[in-house]
Order: structure tokens, then sequence, then C-alpha cells
């Protein structure tokens, strides 16, 4: 009995030990499982952060050089590993430089959690010293966010920022956390979150809505698949893959929605949208059933709306209820997780071929060759191309590489062009498309991946938006490659400035810095290649280094990413040239 | 879906909790519609508000704005109904001269006639209260300003809705799957 009640005690104690705001917000973190989280230190949050140094044996913080970087760095441990990424700021100015990344995580569902500090709350609405009202600002671009001003309010508080974030479709959270709530002491007991009551993350998949979409595919002689990043966020690979193969299905991704199945599958037949694959594009207005699975109909993949797939009826899986008939007209919406809704449908399913449908694929795939991929990929012309540097880092890396690609005419040549053997190796910031994206992100997938090869790509412009990130990479000897495919122009706007704007280069001429003398002030190796005959034995070095390595590749400067379909034009517009 | 401008209440059960009500509003703000009322309040449900916002809008924006607010993690329910599916009314007050009442034998007409309601009066100035639909308000408005109004204001829409909307229920349901 004495024992027994002893041990009670100890529990008890355990369970309610008295430590302050600032180490609850330490231990609820360790709780969560965070090992890493990326940030920028300052006087409102410094009472968290001198925890931190107690506890650098459990979890390691790495210092950016911008609280961009970390929000940023933050996205690209989640995406790669789907664990919530962790970013942390001090009040005013950290809190405001988070937002582009708070808000790139919003738009493309990656989950992360944001903490800022917040000065005293006796000081709240008096414009305080580094006083913002981050919550206000943060809003419209969070999944959720809070301010806490009690000590006490912080184990619930994260608790609960961790499961939103990282529950149904993810999205960022923001938790405000006043100095005096840190300095504050409080009974410290967690409990994981478990639900919100005015939040259902994942709604019921519809069996009838399963079985209807199973009779439209069965019976679809020109059915297409288009597959998001709703595919990777719920685990669904396999079941894609499965229902893919035994219906014998063509199917095409988004963006995002890429890696998600091997590049090489036979089915795999290409990006759709603005630079997509002419088939898959050209087809989408040609298909009888359109499955959109985990996909959002972004204006970059439907182009003109009142043309898009009109002749087709929609299939729509979603885990969010918002999406369907946002952009298009469904004729039978699956709600629920896509792992959940394919499992389902996979039995219900006819085994299929459909090789006439699919050797249309094959025909347009080829004249897409013989006009664009053949020039990228094999270029006869003396100038380098994107896409041959992309085809010698498939050669070096076997296509096992995770690709972080930054915004503009190198993403949309890296998403095109990289081989991707394994999921979530596709990082990118798509819906928003964040200049500055790649070089922080990648940061945080080589560390949450360390067995993985990470290698950035990366355009002269984007490059320069988080270049200081190098002193993270060099500080914390993460051996990221890095590539920079410099044309000497904001590329993407000038291709545009060439085809709608008479060649007017309104200011995407850039004079540049000697790169890899910038990389070797951070320690970094680094190369530069201007001639065909350097490109791969340069590529081959690169990869074989175990440390960071930076290759800048001097590029054409005034090549074209094609195939395009034009802003506001129809998918089956697309052109070649 | 039907593309016809019309007028819809949109009744939305949520959270008390700081911030929400920007959470909502930047819904409509970030697609440029405007609010044309806005009114929050405790709900028949314990710890639960209810915001009742009037749009003139069409009814496939109606539908993508509920859809947007059911997304946001502490709004419980969302609805939209146009009038006929609505018992609706807004409340008015109006400050006026107590010279007036006794100067101006129609003020007394127009007051009974408009089924408004004496609230206050004393030697200064009394005040008026009358609530109904915005034309009976408007009327009585356009009638009192000719003889001067010290102050005038008006609520935004409150209104009921003919069909059930089961929150309760819905509470009811997670409280059996959680404990």
């Amino acid at each position: 009995m004495k024992t027994e009640t002893a041990k009670k005690t100890q529990n008890m104690v355990e369970k309610t030990e008295r430590i302050t705001g600032s180490e609850a917000v330490i231990r609820c973190l360790i709780e969560e499982g965070v090992d890493i989280l990326y940030g920028y230190p300052g006087g409102a949050i410094m009472p968290v952060y001198d925890e931190l140094y107690k506890f650098q044996d459990q979890i390691t913080h790495v210092l950016t050089r911008h609280e961009q970087g970390a929000t940023h760095a933050a996205q690209g441990y989640a995406r790669i590993s789907g664990k919530v990424g962790v970013a942390m700021a001090t009040s005013g100015p950290g809190a405001t430089n988070l937002i582009t990344g708070i808000a790139d995580a919003q738009i493309d569902s990656t989950p992360m959690v944001c903490i800022t500090g917040q000065v005293f709350s006796s000081l709240l609405g008096s414009d305080a010293f580094q006083e913002t009202d981050i919550v206000g600002i943060s809003t419209p671009v969070t999944k959720w966010n809070c301010q806490v001003t009690n000590a006490a309010d912080i184990p619930e508080a994260l608790a609960k920022a961790f499961y939103i974030a990282k529950s149904g479709r993810p999205g960022p959270v923001l938790v405000d956390i006043t100095k005096d709530a840190q300095q504050g002491e409080l009974d410290f007991k967690y409990e994981k979150c478990k639900g919100v009551r005015s939040y259902k993350p994942v709604p019921d998949t519809d069996l009838e809505a399963v079985a209807k979409a199973a009779e439209l595919i069965n019976n679809a002689k020109k059915p297409l698949i288009v597959w998001g990043q709703g595919v990777i966020l719920g685990q669904a690979e396999a079941e894609l893959k499965a229902v893919i193969e035994k219906g014998g299905i063509p199917a095409a991704w988004t963006i995002l929605g890429a890696s998600a199945l091997p590049t090489s599958h036979p089915l795999n037949v290409g990006m759709v949208g603005m630079h997509g694959n002419y088939a898959p594009n050209k087809l989408t207005n040609e298909c009888d059933v359109l499955i959109a699975i985990g996909m959002r109909f972004d204006d970059r993949v439907t182009g003109k709306l009142s043309t898009y797939a009109k002749q087709a009826k929609v299939i729509h899986f979603e885990i969010d209820p918002a999406e369907i008939d946002k952009n298009v007209k469904t004729d039978v919406a699956v709600l629920g997780d896509s792992k959940s809704s394919l499992a389902a449908l996979l039995p219900l399913l006819n085994e299929n071929s459909h090789s006439a449908w699919h050797d249309e694929f094959k025909k347009l795939y080829q004249i897409e060759f013989e006009k664009v991929i053949k020039n990228d990929i094999h270029p006869v012309k003396e100038g380098l191309t994107m896409g041959e540097v992309l085809r010698q880092i498939n050669t070096y890396t076997k296509g096992n590489a995770a690709i972080v690609s930054d915004v503009g005419q190198h993403q949309m040549i890296a998403c095109r062009y990289s081989e991707f053997n394994i999921t979530k190796s596709n990082i990118t910031s798509g819906g928003l498309g964040t200049m500055g994206f790649a070089l922080p992100a990648a940061i945080g997938a080589k560390m949450a991946a360390p067995e993985r090869e990470v290698v950035a790509i990366i355009g002269d412009g984007g490059y320069q938006m988080t270049i200081q990130e190098l002193g993270t990479i060099f500080q914390n000897k993460i051996p990221v490659k890095i590539v920079v495919l410099n044309n000497e122009f904001l590329g993407m706007v000038r291709q545009w400035q060439q085809l709608f704007f008479d060649k007017r280069y309104a200011s995407t001429e850039m004079t540049n810095p000697d790169f890899v003398a910038i990389a070797k002030g951070y320690y970094i190796d680094a190369k530069r290649v201007v001639k065909r005959e350097e490109l791969a034995s340069a590529v081959e070095e690169m990869i074989a280094s175990k440390g960071p390595y930076f290759l800048e590749v001097c590029v054409e400067k005034e090549d074209n990413v094609f195939p395009m379909i034009p802003a506001g034009a129809s998918v089956s517009d697309i052109r070649l040239s | 879906m039907n593309e016809e401008i019309k007028t819809y209440t949109i009744s939305v059960y949520t959270e008390n909790n700081i911030g929400l009500l920007n959470r909502i509003s930047a819904i409509f703000q970030r697609r440029h519609i405007n609010i044309e009322s806005l009114t929050t309040s405790q709900s028949e449900i314990e710890n639960v508000n209810r915001f009742v916002i009037v749009v003139n809008t069409a009814e496939n924006q109606a539908s993508k704005l509920v859809k947007q607010i059911e997304k946001q993690v502490e709004a419980l329910r969302a609805y939209y109904h146009t009038d006929e599916e609505t018992i609706f009314t807004e409340s008015c007050m109006f400050k006026i001269k107590s010279d007036l009442l006794f100067e101006e034998p129609q003020i007394q007409n127009i007051i009974k006639e408009s089924n408004a309601r004496i609230v206050t009066v004393n030697k200064k100035f009394f005040v008026l209260e009358k609530s109904g639909r915005r034309h009976e308000i408007e009327l009585l408005r356009r009638e009192l300003s000719a003889f001067g109004i010290m102050q005038f204001v008006r609520s935004g829409r409150i209104a009921v809705t003919k069909d059930e909307m089961k929150i309760t229920e819905m509470l009811e349901a997670f409280n059996n799957n959680t404990i």
C-alpha cells in the first residue's frame, strides 16, 4: 500500500511540475517529437532561447540568417519528412519576417508551427518597442493562430497548434507568447490534443460517392487521373499506384504532386499546367472522365476555366470540402482522405488497359520530344541549357535525390526533367511562387533526411533573395548541393516580356556578383561551369562531395520554357514554341 | 448554380475566441465582398456565439463563402439563407428634440402608426426605438427627418431560420466520440 501511495505521489509530482512558461515551451516541443527547429533570437523570445540552451542535448536549434529562412527551412523539413516543421522568432520585425514562409506554407498545405515572442501583456497595444500585431497580421495566412498571455495556457495552446498544423489538410499555425507568459510559472502537465470540437480534420469517406466514382471510371473510354499533393500528404502513394495500374489509367501530376509515382512508371504521363507536358494538357480536353485526386484546380493547372475539361465528367477526391466546386464543377465529389478513399475505390474498379487511349499520350509525347525535350536535354546549340544540367543531375543521382527548386524557369525545367524514384522528393514553392525558397528549404530537407541526396536548383535571381543562408549551411556543415542556373536574367519574367511585351526587358537583366567567390567566402567548395564539356564532371564532383557544394552553371541567356499555356488561354491551346 | 445577385443571410456558429471576427471578416475582404451588416451575439447554446452576416451576392459565391468560413478551425457550422428562408429584423433608435413632440402633433401620429416605442423622454430630448424590416425603418427615418433628428442609429440584421440547425447534436456527437 505504502509503495503504491508513494508511486502515486511521485506520478503526481511528475505530472505537475512547477516550471516557467519558457521551459514549458521547450518541454512541449520535445513532447511533440520536435528534434530540430529553426529560428532567430531577439528580446521578446529570449527566455525561450535561454531554455533551449539548457535542452541542447534533446533539441537542436538552427540559427538561420533571416527569419524568412527559418520558415522555409521548417517547410523543407516538413515536406521531406511529413513531420511538423518548427520556426521561432522574436516579436516585431522577427515575427513579420516569418510571413512570407507562413503564406507559402498555407497555400502549399505544409504543416508548420511558428512560435513568436511578444512584448509583455501589460504593453500590448501601447506601440511598445518591437510590438506588432502578429496575430492580426498572420490571420489570413494561417490555418489557426493564437496569443498566449498566461504561462498556464502554454501547453494547451502548443498541443492544439501541433494537432491543427498536422491533421486534416495541413497548414501553418502561429502561437504568439508574451514575455510575461514566458517568465511566469505553471504546473506543467502535457496532454496531446486529440480533437477540437469545432474542427473536423478528415471528412468521413462517403462510400456511396466512391461507388458512383467507380461506376464512372469503369464506363470511361478515356479516363485521365490528375493527382496533386493530397496523395503525398495522405500517404496514399501505394493506393494511387494500385488504382492506376488496375484501371490502366493514364495519370498526370500537378507540380506539388510530383514524385508520388516514379517518373519512369509507364502510366505516368507527366505534368499538367502552364509549363507541363503536351499530352496531359491537351488530352485534358479530350478525356471523358477526369479524376482529380488531392489537387485544387489551381489556375496555373486549368488555364481558362470556361474551356477546361468541359467534355468530361469530373470526379474530385478531396479532403477539404471548401475545394469542392471552388473552381471546377464536379459530377462526383469524394470527400475524405486520399488513402482511405482510394483504398475504397480499388476493389470496385474493373481491370482495364485503355491501350488505344494511352497511345494518344505516346503520340503527343513524341511530338513534344521532337520539338522541345530533345533540344532541352540534348542541345546541339553552343549555349548550355537548363535541361541538360537536369539530365546530368539525374545521371549522377540516379533519380534518388530530393530536388529543391526555387521559382521561375529553372523550377519548371527542374520539375519537367527531374527523375523521381522516391516520394516527397520534389520540394518547391508551388502556390505562392516564393523566390528565395530553395536555399533555406534545402537546409531543412537535408537535416530532416540526412541519408538523402538533396540538390537545390536555383536561379540567379531567387538565389540572391536568401543567399545569406549560405552562412547557416557553413556554420552547421549541412551537405546540401547547390546548383545555380545563371542566365543573368529574371528568366521567367524575361520570357513573358519577350512573348507578350515586345521584348521590353524592364528590370529583368541582372549584373551578378562572383557567385563562386561568395560561396568560397563561406568556405563552401565551389565551381563554375561555362562549357558543355565541363558539365558532366562538375556534376559528378558535386554529387561525390561529402560536404556542401556550390555549382554555378552559366546557361543560355535568352532560353524559353516550353510547352506553355499562355495566361488565360485554354489547356488545349498549349504552345510548343 | 444561380448567378443572380440576392440578399443572403449567413449564420455562423462559432467558439467565443479573440480574433475570430477578424478571421471571418477577412474571408469577405479577400474576395472583395462588402458586408452589408454583421451582428454577433450569444447563441441558443452555452458558450457558442452566433454571427449573422448579410451580403448581396450570387448563390455560388454565398456557398463558397460558407465553405471557407466552415473551414476555419473555430467555426462550428455556417449556413446561408435567402430572405424567404429566414425570419429577420433590424432595430433602430432616434434621438429627437422634446419640443417637437408638443409643437408638431404629426410626430405623435407617426410614432403611433409606425409602432415605434418611446424609450425615454426628458426636457431636452426623447428617444424612439423601433424594430422591423429595413423599409419600415427607412420610412420612419424619412418621415422624422423632416422635423430634424439629433441622432439616428440602426443595428445589423438579426435572423432566425425556418429550418433547423443541428449544432447541439453536432456538439453532442463530438463529446460522445472523445469521451
